[in-house]
């Protein structure tokens, strides 16, 4: 396991942010952890960091204890908003990590490039794009191949072309055996390019899982969205007792399980029906049903 | 070493593009100029070579110059990296927080000693070139410039525990600028008013002595006017203390930047990012 978190809890004054939270990271998975703001995502980056400590639990950062000399020379970090001194040039600030990690300068323009940054390696940071500097942030990420990642909202401020890109790369980390924690507002942003889904919820962990799995357990309702001939939407919605949308849309809800036995009952009707949609649960749904304890 | 120094060479960088560098060479330099055109009238200092004199005067401005431009140096060294959001990421990286304190203070005590340079070697050019016997206050030349060193390593020191103390840059800037009023300024007035008031009683006799060796800036104009041949009644107080061993005045002066620095690196320490 590259990363192992163990009852974590940590307190500002009487107020709880995170709450005996605990999962794994193995090596080459990608983990997203999803959560609304406040939810305590950062907050467990910064202890996994070692940046500040936890009040309770265990955690074991490659092995060892966070912020040690193994675990900081293994591990890379991505801030949200990634900030650095705008007198420096890109390929300034890059040598001066790398050299801070003891590796050989003359990896800057090659990681550069790798971003996309290479044309303006040589110009002040002060006059980058917020999206630029996120790609700064992400080159000194990639620093002497990580064995453990944490970013942390990574791709806000990045443009859909770059965060496909951004994705790319950390694909590529993760086949070489680099464990990924990222975390993110947005499910949707997340789905197919993680394993695995953690979500926090005011500082409780919520859900900790596959994507096909936490769907399986949310079972939410799926919709049914039938379109009635002309003028037999209310003969439609009465025969299947739901609900009129317009002169023409009935929407039906039902269970997972119900769907097949509801279809039957609308090819049932034959002439009265135009056509018929399924419309499964979105990501979003899903994520709310989650943090908000299940009761969404 | 490898990270103090790849520290040191960014915050060079960086001074060298906020024109810290041209600022405190400039400001030194057109200081020693105004000292070595008006000569000796600010001391009245005779029979002594030119240089010697120079160095006299060099001491009064060093005093009030130096510390104010560590201090301008080195208020943002902490507040700042807090401010933009640049210390949580490197702070996770395998770099102690002692070494990066050690790096930005590596190159800016090398910048500060660019700039005394700077201005003790235009104000030793032109005592030269009007007086020969000038070379024989070489040595007291060169005694101002280390001494002068460890009197901005310390207030460069007292800088970034200030810096770390408040947080924000503007508060550490009012911070470090009322600093050097009550140290360099108010803290003489304030001795001279006390020794007034006690009138050779136990103040003069018992604490006095020690309370100037305790402020580095007297320690140091102390140090330098006691083993100048020029004049040792030069500048109010230090004149008043002609008691003091100079020996005294050298161990404070090297021991403040070892307690600055001790300061700096505990404040820091109390930072969480």
């Amino acid at each position: 396991m590259c990363l192992t978190l163990s009852q974590v809890t940590k307190c500002y004054d009487d107020h709880t942010v995170l709450n005996a939270v605990g999962f794994d990271v193995a090596a080459g998975e990608r983990v997203a952890l999803l959560g609304h703001n406040g939810a305590g995502k950062s907050t467990l980056m910064k202890i996994i960091l070692g940046l500040i400590p936890a009040d309770k639990g265990t955690i074991k950062v490659l092995g060892t204890e966070p912020g040690s000399n193994i675990a900081k020379t293994g591990t890379a970090y991505l801030p949200e908003n990634a900030a650095f001194h705008p007198a420096l040039s890109g390929y300034e600030q890059l040598c001066y990590y790398l050299r801070l990690r003891g590796e050989n300068t003359n990896q800057a323009m090659p990681l550069l490039e790798r971003v996309g940054l290479a044309q303006a390696a040589k110009r002040r940071i002060g006059t980058y794009s917020k999206g630029m500097r996120q790609r700064v942030g992400l080159a000194q990420a990639l620093i002497g191949k990580p064995r453990l990642l944490i970013l942390d909202e990574p791709t806000s401020g990045l443009d859909p072309v770059s965060r496909r890109e951004f994705y790319v790369i950390l694909d590529e980390l993760a086949a070489q055996g680099t464990a990924i924690l990222l975390s993110s507002h947005a499910l949707t942003e997340v789905e197919a390019r993680t394993d695995r889904i953690v979500i926090l919820s005011s500082g409780v962990m919520v859900a900790n899982d596959t994507l096909a799995s936490l769907r399986r357990q949310a079972s939410l309702p799926i919709r049914l969205q039938v379109s009635a001939s002309v003028g037999k939407a209310d003969e439609v919605a009465s025969k299947l007792s739901g609900d009129r949308r317009n002169g023409v849309m009935v929407d039906l809800v039902c269970r997972s399980d119900e769907k097949l036995a509801r279809l039957g009952d609308i090819s049932a009707l034959g002439s009265l029906i135009e056509d018929v949609d399924v419309i499964q649960p979105s990501l979003e749904d899903i994520y709310s049903h989650f943090s908000k304890g299940g009761d969404a | 070493m490898n990270r103090i120094l790849a520290s040191a060479r960014t915050e060079f960088i960086i001074a060298l593009r906020n024109r810290w560098i041209t600022i405190s060479v400039a400001m030194m330099v057109l200081f020693s100029l105004v000292l070595s055109a008006a000569g000796s009238a600010p001391t009245g200092a005779l029979g002594a070579d030119k240089l010697s004199v120079t160095v006299a005067s060099l001491t009064s401005l060093a005093v009030y110059l130096v510390p104010l431009v560590a201090l301008l140096m080195s208020f943002d060294a902490i507040a700042g990296e807090i401010e933009r959001g640049t210390l949580p990421l490197v702070l996770t990286y395998p770099v102690k927080r002692g070494e990066l304190v050690l790096g930005k203070f590596t190159a800016h005590l090398a910048i500060l000693a660019i700039a005394i340079a700077a201005g003790y070697g235009i104000a030793a050019i032109a005592a030269v070139a009007t007086d020969q016997n000038a070379f024989l206050g070489l040595p007291a030349l060169l005694r101002l410039f280390w001494s002068s060193l460890l009197l901005g390593a310390t207030f460069i020191g007292i800088g970034y525990g200030i810096s770390a103390f408040a947080r924000r840059p503007g508060a550490a800037a009012g911070l470090v600028i009322g600093l050097w009023l009550v140290l360099i300024v108010l803290y003489d007035l304030g001795l001279l008013a006390a020794i007034v008031a006690d009138d050779g009683g136990t103040f003069t006799n018992d604490y006095f002595q020690w309370l100037l060796l305790g402020n580095p800036a007297d320690a140091f104009r102390l140090y330098n006017l006691a083993a100048s041949d020029a004049t040792t009644a030069a500048a109010g107080l230090a004149g008043a203390a002609n008691s003091i061993p100079p020996v005294h005045a050298l161990i404070s002066i090297l021991a403040w930047p070892v307690a600055a620095i001790g300061i700096a690196l505990l404040a820091f320490r109390r930072v969480t990012p």
